[in-house]
């Protein structure tokens, strides 16, 4: 219990600090809102004006310190950009940007595990030397780009999805998926590609130890070794990895979004940000931090019941 | 025990997460949509049938500040909601003022006072009719700008009388005769009791705001009540795509139909889908100078500037000859005003140049920064080829991207900057928008530029009852901005706006909009 205590009490120490450094960050940088709102057109009078309305003349901890009331009452203030409540302004977002992620996590995990046992299997063999630099290739390649060119041919050339016409997925929940789905590929290469060879390496690290070849020598079958004890052995980091990875994913859906034209998270966190529009912000700052820590506790959880070894002291 | 209950609770957690996210598709949520009427879920229909009587017009960046008419800040988001609102009078493409909201308008003898009759059967997008107490009602709120974020019209400090005699008479008395007084009632008519302007306007053009939803799209749909000639169109879709790749897949793959203000280089990539039109952005480009920042306090090393930049070669080089070169604070397509001559005042000459660098103290040149605004790809274009030209005279100028937050605060209101390459546009159709932002104690008057000729002039044409007299004088400001060199004058952007074909009826004005009333499929 005490365990658990300890990890909801990071949860929700990340996601204060989070949100403390980010509204300091919007203290620092030079413009506020009422600069941002007023543009060209500001005088000293008005923005005085527009300050006091929106309750900036206020020292920050008070501001921070009601945001954070608000925060836990559910009322994530209003947009002072769109003058629309935060909350009704980032679920349909949000929505985009889970399914986004969720497909692209769903990919990697598809492709890359088979890939992986498949790659590890037949290390050494004469096409190895090609598949790595297939691999390399791909790490290599920029989900942006990669984007360019699966909205060119798959958008332009073979029109299985017409590019910048995103379907709202309240209303056409499939064709959302189906337009996700390429921006999902974009997503999901590099890391795919990272994915194997972390399995490959870890796998063939595992079939030099001394038991494989006990068992292998004892007559058992090299794929049923591989599948029944290696794997299990190779897991834990792997899972660790691919953790990471659903965090990364949000954040390389940013870029993703705006080759595809995907009304996300990113774009309004990206607007949100140049308006100074510090409701919004904080708002996405604090769910990103929120998916991170998440993600990085179900790696652990997970990796502890793979490897038992991993728990940590302090359970029952 | 517990801590397998709490991962179990944690993974069912994460589970709950993404299935809200994904798989919520039911109706009730879609709180995107609908806040004024229902019907605009048709939205993905539309798109699918492309016969349909509507289209989507590309826009590269959201309309993410209040909506409301007297509120908005952002050029992008006027140019979009022109279509919404009108005033008394409303602009034409040639530059002329036509009566909207009122049928007529008559001016007294002594050119004080204006009288206003409003039209018969002008009704709101909510269906109200216009009366007498919604226009006297939005002109004060301009004039007093006592709500947080309302505008101040200036222009509104000169009015004595505001009245309505009766139901369909507005009665304008202003201090003393002046020619751009009507120039400025184009400030919306606005509902007087409704609230809701910043999210879900209302106003009385050709097209009425239906819904928007945050870095996605905008959509307007034709006003069945207007009382002027009615919008072609039945519905307009507004998509916003910053992405400058996916401007070019959304207008190959058929998702657009029309795109303003795409750069020379696009327009080489477009396919035979498209034909391009033309206009100009209604912007004086130029490399502003702080006239109070050594060493451009100096008259001879502006000039210098002048003489070392080529225009011409910005315009071929970095837009493809696209663009008209300008010498003045003034764009060609404000006729009137525009006076060719001072075009060519500066022509390059490298020697000239360094002649009056020397003359200045600086035969060995200087350093400089430039700042550039990182969201205007043109700007940071031109600024690129002002670099390399400058090194010829020996000034090394280096360019300083930042973020337009920051030129907002530090370079505009800060005044803290040595050189920057924007547009100024002007917000009302007078030549007093563009000229009066150097008078030397303006607060507009970001560059320090301090001339008492030049602000004599503008005393005199404030003084002057007669148009043809003002525009003469409007005219010696602009030529005393060139011989003075006040700033590196470039040129007017051209304005490349791809339209699918099938469709006819773009028209440019000598402001920054984009009417859609006039957009329709050809017969």
């Amino acid at each position: 219990m005490k365990y658990a205590l300890r990890r909801v009490a990071m949860l929700f120490l990340t996601m204060l600090l989070v949100s403390l450094f980010t509204f300091a960050a919007f203290e620092l940088i030079s413009g506020d809102t009422a600069t941002a709102m007023l543009g060209t057109e500001a005088t000293p009078e008005r923005l005085e004006a527009l300050r006091t309305e929106l309750g900036l003349d206020r020292p920050m901890p008070v501001r921070y310190g009601e945001w954070l009331a608000g925060f836990f009452t559910g009322n994530l203030g209003v947009s002072t950009s769109y003058h629309q409540p935060v909350g009704e302004l980032i679920a349909p977002k949000m929505r985009v940007t889970l399914c986004l992620s969720l497909l692209t996590f769903l990919l990697i995990i598809a492709v890359s595990i088979p890939l992986g046992l498949w790659s590890a299997g037949r290390a050494g063999g004469a096409l190895d030397g090609l598949g790595t630099a297939f691999n390399q290739l791909c790490m290599a390649v920029p989900p942006f780009f990669t984007g360019i060119l699966l909205s060119w041919g798959f958008g332009i050339v073979l029109r299985w999805f017409v590019p910048g016409e995103f379907p709202d997925p309240a209303v056409d929940f499939t064709g959302a998926v189906r337009y996700l789905f390429f921006a999902a590929v974009a997503l999901a290469i590099p890391r795919i590609a990272m994915t194997v060879r972390m399995l490959r390496s870890t796998i063939q690290a595992e079939m030099r130890k001394d038991y494989v070849r006990t068992a292998i020598s004892r007559g058992n079958d090299r794929a049923a070794v591989l599948r029944r004890h290696v794997l299990k052995n190779a897991l834990p980091p792997v899972v660790t990895f691919l953790a990471q990875t659903l965090a990364e994913i949000v954040a390389g859906s940013i870029v993703v979004e705006q080759v595809f034209a995907i009304p996300g998270l990113g774009r309004i966190l990206v607007a949100s940000i140049s308006n100074r529009d510090y409701p919004t912000v904080q708002a996405i700052v604090v769910i990103l931090a929120f998916w991170v820590v998440l993600a990085g506790m179900a790696a652990d959880l997970i990796g502890q019941r793979i490897d038992p070894r991993l728990r940590l002291g302090g359970g029952e | 025990m517990k801590r397998k209950l709490l991962e179990v609770l944690l993974l069912l957690g994460l589970l709950c997460a993404v299935l809200c996210g994904c798989g919520d598709g039911s109706p009730e949520k879609t709180t995107e949509d609908g806040q004024t009427s229902g019907s605009s879920n048709s939205d993905a229909a539309a798109a699918a049938d492309g016969r349909e009587n509507a289209i989507t017009v590309g826009i590269a960046q959201d309309l993410d500040d209040s909506l409301d008419p007297h509120k908005v800040v952002a050029a992008g988001t006027k140019e979009v909601m022109f279509n919404v609102f009108e005033g008394l009078v409303k602009p034409s493409p040639e530059g002329d003022l036509l009566p909207a909201v009122a049928s007529e308008f008559s001016l007294s003898e002594d050119q004080t006072t204006y009288t206003f009759t409003l039209r018969e059967g002008v009704r709101f997008h909510n269906g109200e009719p216009v009366t007498v107490d919604d226009v006297i009602w939005s002109i004060q709120r301009c004039a007093a700008a006592t709500e947080a974020g309302v505008f101040q019209e200036e222009a509104f400090s000169v009015i004595q009388k505001l009245e309505a005699p009766d139901e369909k008479t507005v009665v304008i008395t202003i201090q003393e005769p002046n020619s751009e007084f009507l120039s400025h009632l184009t400030v919306a008519v606005l509902p007087k009791d409704y609230t809701g302007q910043d999210a879900a306007p209302v106003g009385t053009g050709p097209f009425r705001f239906v819904s928007r939803a945050a870095q996605d799209h905008i959509v307007l749909e034709k006003f069945q009540d207007y009382w002027g000639e009615p919008a072609y169109l039945d519905k307009v879709t507004f998509k916003i795509i910053e992405n400058a790749d996916s401007i070019m897949m959304s207008l190959q793959s058929g998702a657009i139909d029309l795109f303003s203000h795409l750069t020379s280089t696009q327009v080489a990539q477009l396919g035979d889908e498209f034909y391009i039109e033309e206009g100009t952005m209604n912007l004086v480009q130029a490399m502003y100078l702080n006239n109070a920042e050594k060493p451009f306090d100096d008259v001879r090393v502006r000039q210098a500037l002048c003489y070392a930049v080529d225009k011409q070669g910005i315009i071929d080089l970095a837009f493809d000859g696209y663009g008209s070169p300008i010498g003045s604070s003034m764009y060609p397509a404000f006729s009137k005003y525009f006076d060719e001559s001072l075009t060519n005042y500066y022509t390059r000459d490298i020697e000239k140049a360094k002649a009056l660098l020397a003359d200045a103290g600086y035969p060995d040149g200087f350093s400089m920064t430039i700042t550039v605004p990182s969201n205007y790809q043109p700007h940071i274009d031109t600024a690129q080829v002002i670099v390399e030209q400058l090194k010829e005279i020996g000034v090394n100028a280096e360019i300083q991207l930042v973020e337009w937050g920051s030129w907002v605060e530090d370079t505009y209101n800060g005044r803290k900057f040595q050189a920057t390459v924007v547009g100024v546009d002007a917000s009302t159709m007078t030549a007093r928008a563009l000229l009066e932002r150097f008078v030397s104690d303006y607060r507009k008057n970001f560059i320090n530029y301090n001339s008492p000729a030049y602000d004599e002039l503008f005393q005199r044409v404030l003084a002057s009852g007669s148009d043809e007299e003002q525009t003469a004088l409007y005219k010696e400001m602009e030529a005393e901005l060139t011989k003075n060199a006040a700033n590196v004058y470039i040129q007017d952007l051209a304005d490349l706006v791809a339209v699918r074909k099938g469709l006819e009826g773009v028209r440019f004005y000598p402001i920054y909009v984009l009417d859609l009333s006039t957009v329709r499929y050809s017969a």
